[in-house]
């Protein structure tokens, strides 16, 4: 006999919430695990679902960074006193094992979106007396943790009075909050202007299904935040850039209170910072347009965030001269000329080499920039060898966002497909310094108006 | 630079290269320090490794030890042999010198173990 499915109780951290599904998606897919829901998640920040067994619960929580914990749900009522009567009726069969005298415990509380006294708490903690724990109370090191939870919404400034959802459950696992915190920008050795926050380069990671042992790449690396990520779940990593000085950890600080950078700032020196040194393999001053990768090099993921040209400007390396030759003399100190790359061949280059350089069912992870009003998932970089498998909204300004790009690689490309050319795809920036002009102008001639109007108003004063 | 990485590099891209591989290298600072022995990521990668080219590299930069020059036969369960592999791929650091292009000799110069394959815009 198979053993019943048991309801689990996930409750997300309350940031990025378009990323959740994929997150987990991804994750469920990295580990063959199935999961079902019993109620279809809407906004609130937990979810309700079933799983085979406990381990599958662990597994996914053990690389989810947008789950904040998971606990196996005895309880789950609207109001207080219905809560009650369940846990009365949960049958002891599958509580006892947890309340066993051997079994140190702990009860927690926590109030979502309200805030109570520690004396307050341990009153809502006593109203729990009539389970039948025999266990010793351990508050710091306790064998189960039990958990109450009082849900008062997401609005943090005007809380109900009672709260909308209670919930009562036993601890399982917790999700990798902890992680962000440690992988900190504020703390690390060497960072860029365009360096990724940790939480998004993890969710990438977990995007890209990285797993012990892949090979993972990032073409346009800059300091490496992607590589840290992708490292830390057991990618091996190489990187490209385009940027020397960058690569060399010598182009100006980025942060404000430090003049100069330290002599040994580099991707490589970040990953000793973490331990994760050995699963550094290289990196390569390189252009994108031209590859030195060999043909058959397959890579089990790719993790990137390419130049958009609006913090740093897409380039290539080229000359519009023709034939142009550098001389003899010039060459050893040469700095090759650079000519636009341009948004939609940077993505042309990016899906084709993905679909050449990955494995089958590897996937790219990548983010694209989007002109708000006008996107349209027709305006998306495609390749026939490529599947999008998720494709996740951040808002950055009013008008403009990025888009977080996953797409799956079904199969190898023909020889034609190697060789063809690809629709186009949406240019936002020129949209984007359009709207920048625009409003700029519109300020200009607001500020002439107000002059004008002083001016007049100067010339009745004197009248 | 690591000589995994040198087994995956051609220069084939550049101005009239027809296979560009394997990239000749001229080391004049070589470092080799202890990484953490992952047995099952080095079996993953034997297969995609162009052998005899590793072996001929570890050889030219005089960091061959006792690498056999053929593949064992059953080498997932060798743990010796996927020792002495793990030593030349991932334990051997170039530091500085150059890799060059096997037929126009176009030189990349490697810094602080950092390869440079930037061409100039009179090459691409
Ligand atoms: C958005 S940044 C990536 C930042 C990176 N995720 C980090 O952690 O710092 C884009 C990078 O692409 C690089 N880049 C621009 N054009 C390139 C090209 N043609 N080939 C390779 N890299 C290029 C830039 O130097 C820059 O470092």
């Amino acid at each position: 006999m198979t053993k019943p499915w048991r309801t689990y109780l996930l409750w997300f951290a309350q940031e990025h919430v378009e990323f959740r599904v994929a997150e987990i998606d991804s994750l469920l897919s990295l580990f063959n695990i199935e999961m079902r829901f019993t109620h279809k998640p809407v906004t609130e920040p937990y979810w309700i679902v079933e799983f085979a067994s406990e381990r599958d619960v662990q597994l996914l929580a053990s690389r989810s960074v947008s789950l904040r914990n998971c606990l196996e749900l005895w309880g789950h009522e609207k109001e207080v006193w219905k809560l009650h009567e369940k846990l009365k009726c949960y049958p002891r069969n599958l509580m006892d094992p947890y309340l066993q005298p051997n079994k140190s415990f702990k009860i927690e509380v926590e109030t979502f979106c309200k805030h109570f006294t520690q004396k307050e708490k341990v009153d809502k903690i006593e109203t729990f007396s009539y389970l039948p724990v025999q266990g010793p109370v351990d508050l710091r090191n306790p064998d189960v943790i039990l958990q109450y939870i009082e849900y008062y919404g997401t609005v943090a400034n005007n809380p109900p009075e009672l709260p909308y959802d209670v919930f009562f459950g036993r601890w399982v696992a917790s999700g990798l909050r902890q992680l962000i915190k440690k992988l900190s920008l504020k703390t690390r050795k060497f960072i860029g202007n365009t360096s990724m926050d940790p939480q998004l380069s993890l969710l990438m990671a977990n995007q890209a299904k990285i797993k012990n042992g892949d090979i993972v790449l990032d073409p346009f690396v800059g300091s490496g935040s992607l590589l840290v990520a992708a490292a830390e779940f057991g990618g091996y990593v190489f990187g490209t850039d385009i940027d020397y000085l960058m690569l060399h950890g010598r182009t100006r600080p980025s942060r404000i209170a430090q003049k100069k950078r330290e002599k040994d700032e580099s991707i490589r020196a970040n990953m000793k910072q973490y331990n994760l040194e050995h699963r550094y393999l290289d990196v390569l001053v390189n252009d994108f347009a031209m590859q030195f990768w060999r043909e058959g090099c397959k890579f089990d993921a790719i993790v990137t965030d390419p130049p958009y040209g609006i913090r740093e400007a897409t380039e290539r390396v080229g000359t519009s001269k023709e034939n142009y030759t550098v001389s003899e003399e010039h060459l050893p100190t040469h700095i090759p000329a650079k000519i636009e790359y341009g948004i939609s061949n940077i993505y042309k280059d990016l899906l084709s080499f993905s679909a050449k350089h990955l494995k089958v069912g590897g996937r790219v992870v990548c983010w694209f920039p989007v002109f708000r009003q006008d996107y349209n998932e027709d305006g998306l970089p495609s390749h026939p060898c490529l599947k999008l498998v998720a494709n996740c909204e951040q808002t950055l300004t009013k008008v403009t966002a990025r888009r977080l790009l996953t797409f799956e690689k079904l199969r190898d490309p023909t020889e034609q497909e190697l060789n063809m050319d690809h629709k186009e795809i949406t240019d936002f920036r020129e949209k984007y310094f359009v709207v920048r002009e625009e409003t700029r102008k519109e300020r200009r001639m607001k500020e002439a108006r107000v002059r004008e109007e002083n001016r007049l108003q100067h010339i009745r004063d004197k009248v | 630079m690591k000589l995994l990485t040198h087994n995956m590099l051609t220069s084939k891209c550049m101005k009239g290269v027809s296979v560009g591989y394997p990239l000749g290298i001229n080391a004049s600072d070589v470092r080799v320090s202890e990484v953490d022995f992952n047995p099952d990521f080095i079996a993953r990668m034997i297969p995609k490794l162009d052998w005899a080219v590793l072996y001929n590299a570890a050889e030219s930069i005089g960091q061959l030890e006792d690498l056999p020059k053929d593949l064992a036969n059953n080498y997932e369960n060798d743990q010796e042999f996927l020792k002495k592999v793990h030593h030349v791929l991932l334990e051997v650091d170039i530091i500085n010198g150059e890799l060059v292009c096997p037929e126009t000799g176009r030189k990349f110069p490697i810094n602080n173990g950092i390869p440079n394959m930037l061409l100039n815009e009179d090459e691409v």
